[in-house]
């Protein structure tokens, strides 16, 4: 797990009042332990893996990139156990592999490749919402459907939950936003770059999902979610994308740059 | 705590409530959305099912690969509602209990009280915590389905929340 995650994972725990959330939260903590004591996967849904790459634009690749990344996925996947739940077909399905991941690009000056991987979990990523607003809604709109779309998640997906937000670019691109917005860190640092707004608008929207009173396994509690990350992007005159990607509390993510 | 045994039958989960934390122990299998679908499939047909239905408890679950040394992986629950379409049939064939995690449809509830079934939760997210209550793990079948095959698991004193009792009581709450 995360280091900041589990961070506010103690943090959680200890501010808990409801009895049983408080004895969930501390399962959460004594499973991270046991994880890394046994060497055994935090959670059996070791997702689908998904890479942000940030390729150096005076970069030079030989071979093939995306077959390296998904050999180097499944050997990963392979030698720590993980699960291969990716099928290679979604209508027929078929018998369940390790890769292909999903491989987002993106072309940044310099000479270096940066690599980052989420491996995420379907039991959240069931729980995704889109909704295109219009450029003329209220602030309020917005909020009020991040929220009722943690309530429809309700206990699903493994509350608390990091929540994922996107807003503006296009409908596909608000959803990338949305799942990136889950590798900023959950813990506010002073070098956690977003404008003040959009840091108030983040506590604001964690405060409202934490009277929800859903709690961890939706048993109630205050503690419904750790986080709400949100990443912007410039859009369109006409309209106002926004995607919510919920994660589970079992968030894992690292990066390598090459 | 109240422990309890398989085969589940109804007396060993005629007083509990929903709300209420029991540890169980013996057989359970595992079963989720594929394996779900071709037992269905298979009773319609009147073929026969992996395992003997009667007063058999499922677990949600596809647990990663057990390393070395070690009986199974990580074995937490799964979400319970992708199966909720296939859960009436199952009782009424006898299957008694159900492990998952999150809440059921309102048919759920109305089969488990007509069947007198039951539905726990178990620790979400949570499954390297959970693989020290496996004693023994099994393939019976399936095992085209990859970590979605059925297997025969050994559990000694498996933590599990009463979701929904055989009345139909919900610690959810919600119709």
């Amino acid at each position: 797990m995360r280091a900041d995650v589990l961070s506010v994972l103690r943090g959680s725990y200890l501010r808990e009042k409801n009895t049983r959330a408080k004895k969930i939260l501390k399962a959460v903590l004594d499973n991270a332990a046991c994880a890394k004591k046994e060497k055994l996967a935090i959670c059996q849904d070791t997702g689908m893996p998904v890479i942000f790459a940030q390729l150096g634009q005076e970069l030079k690749i030989s071979g093939n990139l995306k077959e390296a990344i998904n050999k180097g996925i499944a050997a990963g996947y392979k030698k720590y156990s993980l699960r291969n739940s990716i099928v290679m077909d979604p209508l027929f399905r078929g018998k369940p592999g390790f890769s292909p991941a999903i491989v987002h690009l993106d072309i940044v000056p310099g000479d270096k490749l940066k690599l980052t991987l989420l491996p995420k979990g379907f039991g959240c990523e069931n729980k995704s919402q889109l909704k295109m607003f219009k450029p003329t809604c209220g602030l309020q709109e917005i909020k009020d459907f991040i929220v009722d779309a943690v309530k429809s998640a309700g206990a699903d997906a493994c509350p608390p939950y990091v929540i994922g937000v996107g807003i503006g670019g296009s409908a596909d691109y608000s959803g990338i936003l949305a799942k990136e917005a889950l590798l900023k860190k959950v813990t506010r640092s002073p070098g956690h770059q977003v404008t003040r707004f959009i840091s108030g608008l983040e506590q604001d929207l964690l405060k409202s999902i934490n009277k929800l009173n859903i709690g961890p396994m939706g048993l109630g509690g205050k503690t419904t979610a750790l986080a709400v990350n949100i990443l912007t992007y410039p859009t369109h005159i006409a309209g106002l994308p926004v995607s919510v990607n919920i994660s589970c509390h079992a968030l894992r993510s690292a990066s390598v740059v090459l | 705590m109240k422990k309890i045994n398989t085969p589940l039958t109804l007396n060993e989960i005629n007083s509990l409530k929903a709300g209420q934390e029991v540890f169980l122990s013996g057989i359970i299998y595992t079963a989720r959305d594929q394996a779900h679908k071709r037992i269905v499939e298979n009773l319609g047909k009147g073929k026969e099912t992996p395992f003997d239905l009667k007063d058999a408890v499922i677990y949600y679950c596809g647990p990663t690969q057990a390393p070395k040394g070690k009986v199974i992986g990580s074995c937490g629950p799964t979400t319970s509602s992708r199966m909720d379409e296939f859960v009436g049939f199952m009782l009424a064939k006898g299957l008694r209990g159900m492990i998952g995690k999150g809440s059921r449809s309102r048919q759920v509830k109305e089969a488990i009280k007509k069947y007198k079934g039951i539905y726990f939760i178990t620790y979400a997210g949570c499954g390297a915590l959970l693989n020290k209550y496996i004693k023994s793990a099994k393939k019976i079948a399936y095992s085209d389905l990859g970590p979605e095959a059925v297997l025969e698991l050994e559990v000694e004193d498996f933590p599990l929340i009463v979701a929904i009792d055989v009345n139909g009581g919900n610690v959810y709450g919600q119709d």
